[in-house]
């Protein structure tokens, strides 16, 4: 009996964060129309409901309604996983973010290496997807994202190390604590952006979406997939948006905290905060996408690799005589 | 307890299947999805016993970039068909002995590990570090790692340089003829290098490239 408490406790505590997830993805959908409409002096979805904001619920209505078609060469289970794996993936990293000193599902010590090691297998969604559908573009579109996402992990890697040197700690709690006094985009400013740039390449947004260039590759990995399934693989990838913007407000903008430790301020809660520091970095993102021409593959290795990768790594040594010299390394 | 000893079978059911599956499946890319599979499964079982900072590494490292790797060259080499022909030729035949010595001396190998664990567990507490509860895993192995083998750890970082490097210089080739961008080249260009004006000649034309 008593563990049954204990299952359905934590069974509410997890919807209580996925259902706050999934509903603000579906905003997060309509709001990047309505930016990148705005750039462009267009007017965006404003017709479903209140400014349009009911817009994705009409666009999820009809993907449950369409049909799902699995191509008859394709390695069927794989196929079907592939949607689910990239969701799936995409969910549980939000375990670990915190939204207030108290708020968070898993409070676990090394809680920013399993959101590195979450955002790492993200990639086994698009890869399976890529190869099951037995087609050519899905499978060139699955090699190049996979190249990809596994080049600018290694950026953002190196970028975290910045961070964590600073911290002393992989708690992401003690990482928004170790900010009270300076958030580390000001010490960390060139990381910021580096970690900006990598994250837009990590997601597979524009101007790094070239796993889906629709120019070359039809839609890339998901050219084979239809109804629910696309809508899941749609689902999961403005997901990871979010997440990596929440990792991003988290690593350098303070994560819950209030950007001014002072009386009216101090009321707000934490979750609030976090939420417009998320939206901040999203409207970035959709920015970015508005105004920024796409990559060509080759400079996007080279970017990662010969000038992200050096810069980073620098920063390092940078970051860490620093501390060193100035004796202000966070041994407890 | 009960539910962790459950959580602990059903990973290890896992982690056994999958490893049978690694070996057992007839597509070779179905086989790097179990491996895949198992190498979670393992990670979860670190995590279990309280190497979080272990299981997350095995994660990032292998999971995140080195099963993605072999995903690429089993994708991209038509393994099936290379097995068959391998296994119809008769040269293969003469590799079959050694391998077994491998797998025999791997097998051998194995044994002794968990007889010495089983047989002398005083040789887990011969290290000269006492675990200590309070502080955290991760916090642990850096101090053991840092401190006491940081020449080990000095040595085979030094040593995964060398085999990268090595990697590098054997499979590099410098191709002739090959079009590169240069990006100095490009941007300081100006317009009075870039535009020429000639007077063409009627009937003859001029060279454009040169």
């Amino acid at each position: 009996m008593e563990y049954i408490n204990i299952v359905f406790q934590e069974v509410y505590k997890i919807l209580f964060l996925l259902v706050p997830v999934l509903v603000s993805v579906a905003m997060i959908v309509w709001l990047d129309r309505r930016v990148w409409a705005f750039v462009q002096k267009r007017q965006g979805p404003n017709v479903v409901g209140p400014f349009g904001l009911l817009q994705s619920l009409a666009d999820a209505l009809k993907y449950i309604f369409k049909e799902i078609i699995i191509p008859a060469s394709s390695n069927k289970v794989i196929f079907i996983l592939a949607p689910i794996i990239t969701m799936t993936l995409a969910l549980i990293a939000w375990a670990v973010i915190p939204f207030s000193a108290t708020h968070v599902l898993a409070n676990i010590n090394v809680g920013i290496l399993y959101i590195f090691a979450v955002s790492s297998l993200g990639v086994y969604g698009i890869i399976m997807g890529g190869w099951a559908s037995n087609s050519k573009y899905p499978f060139l579109g699955a090699i190049r994202s996979a190249a990809q996402m596994v080049s600018y992990e290694v950026s953002i890697g190196i970028i975290i190390i910045n961070v964590l040197l600073c911290v002393g700690s992989l708690n992401l709690n003690d990482i928004v604590m170790s900010q009270q006094n300076m958030w580390f985009v000001i010490p960390l400013f060139p990381m910021f952006v580096i970690f900006f740039i990598s994250a837009l390449a990590e997601t597979n947004r524009p101007p790094f979406d070239l796993p889906e260039a629709e120019a070359e590759l039809v839609a890339g990995y998901q050219t084979e997939y239809s109804g629910m399934m696309y809508a899941m693989f749609w689902l999961g990838e403005y997901a990871n948006i979010l997440l990596m913007c929440a990792l991003g407000s988290i690593l350098f903008l303070g994560g819950w905290l209030s950007p001014i430790d002072l009386y009216p301020f101090n009321l707000i809660p934490g979750a609030i905060w976090l939420i417009f520091k998320i939206l901040f970095l999203f409207i970035l993102f959709a920015l970015v996408k508005a105004i920024v021409p796409r990559y060509r593959y080759d400079q996007l290795m080279r970017l990662g690799w010969k000038i992200f990768l050096p810069l980073s790594l620098t920063y390092v040594v940078l970051t860490a005589s620093y501390l060193f010299y100035f004796n202000l390394l966070p041994i407890n | 307890m009960i539910a962790h000893s459950i959580f602990f079978y059903f990973f290890s059911f896992v982690a056994i299947i999958s490893a049978i599956m690694v070996t057992a499946s007839k597509n070779t890319v179905h086989s790097v999805f179990f491996l895949i599979l198992d190498f979670i499964s393992i990670s979860c079982l670190f995590i279990m016993i309280g190497a979080e900072f272990l299981g997350m590494i095995m994660l990032i490292v292998y999971v995140g970039a080195v099963a993605v790797l072999f995903l690429f060259v089993v994708m991209m080499l038509n393994v099936a068909q290379q097995k068959n022909q391998w296994f119809l030729s008769k040269s293969s035949s003469s590799h079959i002995p050694i391998g077994l010595i491998i797998s025999s001396i791997i097998f051998f190998e194995l044994i002794i590990v968990v007889g010495g664990w089983k047989y002398k567990p005083d040789l887990i507490n011969s290290s000269n570090t006492s675990l200590n509860n309070e502080i955290s895993n991760t916090h642990s192995l850096g101090q053991v790692l840092y401190t006491d083998y940081i020449h080990i750890f000095q040595i085979s970082g030094m040593i995964l340089l060398i085999a990268m490097i090595g990697a590098i210089v054997l499979t590099f080739r410098q191709r002739e003829g090959v079009k590169k961008q240069s990006y100095v080249k490009q941007i300081s260009r100006e317009r009075s290098e870039g535009v020429e004006v000639l007077e063409v000649a009627s009937n003859k034309g001029v060279r454009i490239d040169d």
